[in-house]
């Protein structure tokens, strides 16, 4: 079955006073029916510019799509007019934001908030979609509905604006949704509530979803398929078990390391990657990553690495599985390679 | 003022009623108590509520508020009020004092009694001050939203335009206009609000330009809002405060630039007449009779102080930043005061 979500090779970026600069560079991704794909990296590593550019509200922000395709349900997505692109938004596909509070209009009740959401979609009378909109409150669960309604979004806590921004993106039950990192401004035991809430929807709605995080935590708990950005590439991608359990890029190895461990002494260092994000005018030739990486060859500072197989749900962009990549030869041993530096 | 109370009334009729009228604000005080209702505490007043009672708390505003409605009614009555046709000439009892025979505040030159002028001036110059404030603020909100909703090359001309527009000596523009087109009512109230917009769509591009950038706007174009929707419904709501203080602000300036058209000829033309007109008429006799002029700039005086007074107490009210009416120190307050000092 055709992947409801096919990203090919999406080049996309803002154009400065020094030329254009680009911020994710050929990115390929695709997202199964009733999927969740995770995408992961530090701050500036493309994660929102890609969500923004598939919900082609890269344009808003200053930017462009240079090259590439994104097809929806068989729907390419960068050749659609932006009038065309105001019947698909918050109809096929939907997005959450980070800041719930100032995600939502201050001068309208969430109850308006919603219905017109619904109303932009579906020929509806206003009171249908009031009735309607008091439903999507009931189902992402806020309690009495009803008075909830009528209030402003001042009047509701974090979690609930959150509840009602979900319930907003909801409304026409979309067949994707984005959520840009939704739980970052809200506190850990809403956070817990919110993805359960959302793993629910999903399963009920049976959508797609592209979560966007850097929590590694929130990615295993969420994801069915992870990719790694970084520096506007996507360096590794595959299942959530196959990463998880042998995180092949340099790269993913670090970020799993600087999750704060459970176990083990309390008052070790927090491991970090060394340096950081480079600026997207000064991205480094070859891999990008290699300034950074501990396991940096000759070959990595002049070639940039291809997505390369390195197991049977697992694909990585570095050079060290040049030769076994065909093989899907066992990952190095990473303990050691960390005890050299 | 009176845009701001209609506005009122209609967001409160507009109050959606949500599944039905078994909700709070729908049931009276008896049958709440039968009715299950929320355990949620009361709504917490809206910005209008709060608003009102906070301009209510405001002297100088409700002050100004009563002058303005006392004028409106003085003059919305003219017809029924006056005791005199504003034009009727008597030269036998011209310039008569105040008090003479029925004439409240006397007669001028021609005899014609000054509170039936008065009062005929008055709803031309308040219907002049209304409509141009209306129009401009019509045509400054269209382009100011515009401007600073798109940005780019279009903010860049229609700034330009504004700025040149400033540029021209707008009261010279006027006569000119005036002079070639004739000074009909209607063309008045046009020229006026066309060249007074500026200001209204430079306040609305900044408001524009702030509030684009919302999170919200984001979040209204995911849900497949177009541009016309954002920047009606979003946007404009979310500007109405400052559109409605500058639109009050804009009477008392309209109303002073028709007195000064009228006052050099170029407004509007006897027998009709304005505040303005009235005083350029009264300056001819200045000094054998004073008080001809001061009626009729004592009027310009007071509406366009209480207009500005009402304007000043609903930016008060309604900038919800500023959470309370400042405390005037009353009398007693300022002889404590002194009295410490000594």
């Amino acid at each position: 079955m055709e992947p409801l979500l096919t990203i090919k090779d999406l080049t996309a970026g803002f154009a400065t006073d020094n030329g254009t600069v680009k911020a994710i560079d050929c990115v390929s991704l695709s997202i199964d029916r009733g999927q969740t794909l995770c995408l992961v990296g530090e701050s500036g590593s493309g994660k929102s510019v890609t969500s923004l550019a598939i919900m082609r509200l890269l344009e808003f922000a200053g930017g462009r799509i240079l090259e590439g395709s994104i097809r929806l349900a068989g729907n390419e997505l960068t050749e659609q007019t932006q009038r065309q692109m105001i019947r698909i938004r918050g109809n096929q596909m939907a997005m959450i934001f980070q800041e719930p509070m100032s995600a939502l209009n201050p001068v309208f009740t969430v109850g308006d908030q919603i219905a017109e959401s619904i109303r932009l979609h579906q020929r509806k009378r206003k009171s249908e979609a009031k009735v309607m909109a008091v439903d999507l409150l009931r189902m992402v669960g806020i309690p009495d509905p009803e008075t909830r309604a009528r209030q402003y979004p001042h009047e509701l806590s974090g979690g609930m604006c959150q509840r009602v921004v979900i319930a907003i993106a909801l409304a026409c039950r979309p067949e994707l949704l984005i959520a840009d990192e939704p739980t970052t401004a809200l506190d850990v035991t809403v956070q817990a509530q919110l993805l359960d809430l959302l793993q629910q929807l999903q399963r009920e709605l049976g959508m797609s979803m592209l979560l966007i995080t850097h929590d590694m935590g929130i990615a295993a708990r969420m994801a069915d398929q992870i990719a790694v950005m970084y520096a506007g590439v996507v360096v590794e991608m595959g299942s959530v078990e196959a990463l998880f359990d042998q995180p092949a890029h340099p790269y993913t190895v670090g970020l799993m390391q600087s999750v704060p461990s459970m176990e083990g002494e309390r008052l070790s260092e927090l491991h970090t990657i060394q340096g950081h994000v480079p600026a997207l005018h000064a991205i480094p030739a070859g891999c990008r990553f290699h300034p950074r990486c501990p396991r940096a060859m000759p070959r990595c500072t002049s070639e940039a690495p291809p997505m390369m197989a390195v197991g049977p749900q697992q694909q990585a962009a570095c050079w060290l599985y040049d030769d076994r990549a065909s093989g899907f030869a066992a990952a190095p041993d990473w303990d050691n390679g960390e005890a050299e530096r | 003022m009176n845009e701001a109370i209609t506005q009122e009334q209609l967001a409160a009729a507009a109050e959606p009623s949500w599944g039905g009228g078994s909700e709070g604000a729908a049931v009276s005080k008896s049958q709440s108590s039968v009715l299950p209702t929320s355990k949620l505490p009361q709504r917490p007043p809206g910005l209008w509520r709060t608003g009102m009672s906070k301009f209510r708390r405001n002297p100088y505003a409700v002050a100004g508020l009563i002058v303005l409605l006392l004028f409106i009614g003085l003059t919305a009555l003219a017809p029924y009020i006056a005791p005199y046709d504003p034009a009727r000439i008597d030269l036998l009892l011209a310039d008569a004092p105040p008090g003479t025979g029925n004439h409240l505040l006397g007669t001028d030159e021609l005899g014609r009694d000054i509170w039936s002028r008065l009062l005929y001036s008055g709803r031309v110059s308040l219907s002049v001050g209304f409509a141009v404030a209306f129009v401009s603020v019509l045509i400054g909100t269209l382009v100011g939203s515009i401007s600073g909703y798109f940005g780019g090359w279009i903010d860049v001309i229609l700034m330009r335009f504004v700025d040149v527009m400033n540029a021209v000596p707008l009261l010279f523009l006027n006569i000119l206009i005036l002079a070639i087109f004739g000074s009909k009512f209607s063309y008045m109230i046009l020229v006026l609000a066309f060249t007074s917009w500026m200001g209204v769509a430079r306040l609305v591009r900044g408001t524009f330009l702030q509030l684009r950038e919302m999170q919200y706007v984001e979040a209204a174009r995911a849900i497949g809002v177009s541009n016309t929707g954002i920047i009606v419904r979003h946007l404009l709501r979310n500007a109405t405060v400052p559109i409605i203080v500058t639109a009050t602000l804009m009477v008392g300036g309209a109303i002073l630039s028709e007195s000064a058209l009228s006052y050099l000829g170029l407004g509007i033309q006897a027998p009709a007449t304005s505040w303005g007109l009235m005083l350029s008429n009264a300056q001819e006799f200045m000094l054998i009779d004073p008080l001809q002029a001061l009626y009729p700039g004592l009027c310009i005086l007071m509406v366009v102080l209480a207009v500005n007074f009402v304007g000043d107490g609903i930016r008060d009210a309604l900038d919800p930043r500023k959470q309370r009416v400042v405390e005037r120190r009353g009398w007693r307050a300022w002889s404590r005061f002194l009295r410490s000092k000594t």
